[in-house]
């Protein structure tokens, strides 16, 4: 998937950048990327380059979010911001069908799969991760969700190489970026320190570079290359937070009554911003509605939350009526129980959770404090 | 036959129903009624599976199957009214439709079971997922040890399937005890959990398989009071209940730790979950 076409790569000037998006949108794809709304970088549909947050910067934190100006002229210049592409690829809501009335007979009709052809311009080695993970829980398995599989299989994804490290970044330590290594279609390094603005580009699939070879470029001179490279490892080595990740199955699962899941559930407000950012979750519930007739029925899917009292509702009452047992649910299935379902961790370490808490919960830091009096881990050696 | 078992692939839109006619509806008590649909529509299904039933512009809501998985002429289903959902389904008549999707999930260990004593304990409406394991073992009696089925309700008004309860009391080699957890005099039967009840069935602990559905309370009692009667917890197996909204594994809310009561579920071995279980509010 990510075979180098022509094993080379090339520079494009923000002209040629230009030209690429534009032959994008002229090859039937809607293009979508990062753009400046509400104080925030959001995505969403784009026509030109002009539509990118050029010279914006952000700045996070927990519980913080900041656009700052910028001294250049960066199209990327800034980290994630509360929205990921799973809105695109797993709409908040969805209609699923419908049902009407025919005298005794009933006929449901499910609503026709999407044929949008989805450029994602702008994706980070997270997001690509995020949605290699919502591949494997949504169209993976014995079933398979239609409307996530015609877009999907018909995204193109443009991805962008950090060129730096937002304050709530912790890619590294999730192994899932800073560098694109897999599942694009081309992938872009902005370098801005050389005294002219260019991007080093590769083609990772037959259709990038398809995409890629009418625009002007130029090969990349070895030195662009090292600069490339030199971009990304200063993003690595400047994540604003960290977190140990390769035992944390067993950690959490071995400490479900932790002291520290009382001590969280004072501060979450159960509110469910941390899924809702969050790329990889993907809980949704159905709502059904009627017209007053009682002729017509639908039934409509929504993002849903682990946070809510609903969610685990049967009768009786609800299975997670705590604070504590709703936010040890959506961590302990994020860090732990996800690795045994679908055999990967379900965090990038995007830090979307971090700065969209309204509290500044930060899930490294409740892991430091699990990890650092972790009852099984006092027991004599 | 129009019931043989094909390889089914799974459906192109599978969080779509289809719409089926109710043939027969039985009131089993003030609260619980069992209907059958119209089985050519319907797919085969092994004992302990489940299907997604929807009321027209009420909602869906997960449903064991209560009937005989090998008599094709019927798909029956027995339900409490306790929501929105189950109480429209309570007002259904024969001719009316309902939506199905389905058959779901992990069901009962019926072959693994070959050659072991079966115990079967139920409670309250647990009893109705457990009904086609009984069909099963009556159909297969000889492939079987000792049966024996506990049956507890809170009292002999909810008591269900109460014609048939009578019926396999009377059948030869069919241990069954039933208890209330109240009653007035005219009761002349059990009174209290069934766990007790456990010491007056005849069984080899060692070659014993046990299947539990129930309340979860009643499913941690019992399944402490097998292990304690010498059952390994890798032979008890009990049926979980979770909030459930897609039944193919793609809404998260059925997770029980690593879990999905969907699709590893409904019927859990119970070793597997049984650490799981001490956990309040997991």
């Amino acid at each position: 998937m990510a075979a180098q076409v022509d094993g080379a790569m090339a520079i494009v000037t923000v002209e040629g950048l230009e030209a690429l998006l534009q032959a994008i949108q002229a090859r039937g794809y809607r293009a979508v990327g990062p753009t400046l709304e509400n104080q925030a970088i959001v995505y969403d549909d784009i026509e030109s380059i002009n539509d990118l947050p050029r010279g914006w910067t952000d700045e996070q934190d927990g519980g913080r979010y900041r656009l700052m100006r910028r001294s250049d002229d960066a199209l990327f210049g800034y980290s994630v911001g509360p929205q990921s592409w799973k809105k695109f690829l797993h709409a908040p809501k969805l209609r699923l069908w419908t049902a009407e009335r025919h005298g005794e007979n009933t006929t449901v009709t499910p609503e026709a799969s999407p044929n949008d052809r989805l450029a994602f311009i702008g994706v980070r080695a997270c997001e690509i991760r995020a949605i290699e993970i919502q591949d494997r829980v949504l169209i993976s398995d014995l079933y398979v969700d239609p409307h996530y599989q015609a877009l999907r299989a018909r995204a193109l994804i443009v991805a962008v190489n950090c060129g730096q490290a937002g304050g709530v970044c912790f890619c590294a330590s999730m192994q899932a970026g800073p560098r694109v290594k897999q599942g694009f279609d081309i992938a872009l390094t902005e370098l801005l320190d050389g005294g002219e603005h260019v991007f080093l580009v590769e083609a990772g699939s037959e259709e990038g570079h398809a995409l890629l070879a009418p625009i002007p470029h130029r090969a990349a001179s070895d030195d662009e290359i090292e600069a490339a490279a030199a971009v990304i490892e200063r993003t690595a080595s400047s994540m604003g937070r960290e977190m140990r990740s390769d035992d944390l199955n067993e950690l959490l699962m071995s400490n479900l009554e932790h002291p520290r899941w009382d001590e969280v559930a004072t501060r979450c407000l159960t509110c469910a911003n941390c899924t809702l950012v969050c790329p990889t979750c993907f809980c949704t519930s159905v709502e059904d509605v009627s017209d007053l007739a009682g002729e017509r029925a639908e039934r409509w899917r929504r993002w849903d939350s682990c946070f809510t009292m609903d969610f685990s509702y049967i009768h009786g009452g609800s299975v997670r009526a705590s604070a504590k047992s709703r936010y040890r649910q959506w961590m302990t299935h994020k860090l732990a129980t996800w690795i045994d379902q679908f055999g990967s961790s379900g965090c990038v370490g995007c830090g979307r959770c971090i700065a969209w808490c309204p509290v500044g919960i930060d899930i490294t830091e409740e892991v430091r404090a699990i990890r650092g009096c972790d009852a099984a881990a006092e027991e004599p050696q | 036959m129009p019931q043989t078992l094909k390889a089914c692939a799974p459906p192109s839109y599978p969080m779509a129903p289809r719409m089926i006619p109710v043939t027969r509806f039985i009131r089993e008590s003030q609260d619980v009624f069992t209907f059958d649909l119209a089985a050519e529509h319907a797919t085969p299904f092994t004992p302990g599976q489940f299907n997604m039933l929807y009321a027209f512009g009420v909602g869906e809501i997960p449903i064991s199957i209560s009937g005989d998985s090998e008599a094709p002429e019927r798909l029956t289903h027995t339900i409490r009214a306790v929501g929105p959902v189950s109480a429209a389904l309570g007002k259904l008549q024969a001719g009316d439709q309902v939506g199905l999707r389905g058959p779901f999930g992990v069901g009962w260990p019926v072959e693994e079971a070959k050659g072991f004593d079966v115990l079967l304990i139920a409670g309250g409406i647990g009893l109705a997922p457990l009904r086609p394991v009984i069909y099963w073992l009556l159909r297969h009696r000889a492939a079987y040890g000792r049966v024996g089925v506990l049956y507890g309700a809170r009292t002999p008004d909810d008591l269900i399937f109460r014609s048939e309860v009578e019926e396999w009391r009377r059948t030869p080699d069919f241990q069954l005890r039933v208890a209330v957890e109240r009653a007035g005099p005219e009761w002349t039967g059990d009174v209290g959990y069934v766990t007790p009840l456990l010491s007056k069935l005849r069984f080899d602990a060692t070659e014993a398989v046990a299947m539990i559905c129930g309340p979860e309370v009643m499913i941690r009692a019992t399944a402490l009071a097998l292990e304690d009667a010498g059952l390994a917890d890798s032979r008890i197996f009990v049926s979980m209940e979770r909030n459930m909204k897609c039944a193919i594994g793609h809404c998260g809310h059925c997770q029980f730790g690593p879990l999905f009561i969907c699709k590893d579920g409904p019927v859990h071995r119970y070793g597997r979950v049984r650490s799981l279980l001490s956990y309040r509010e997991l």
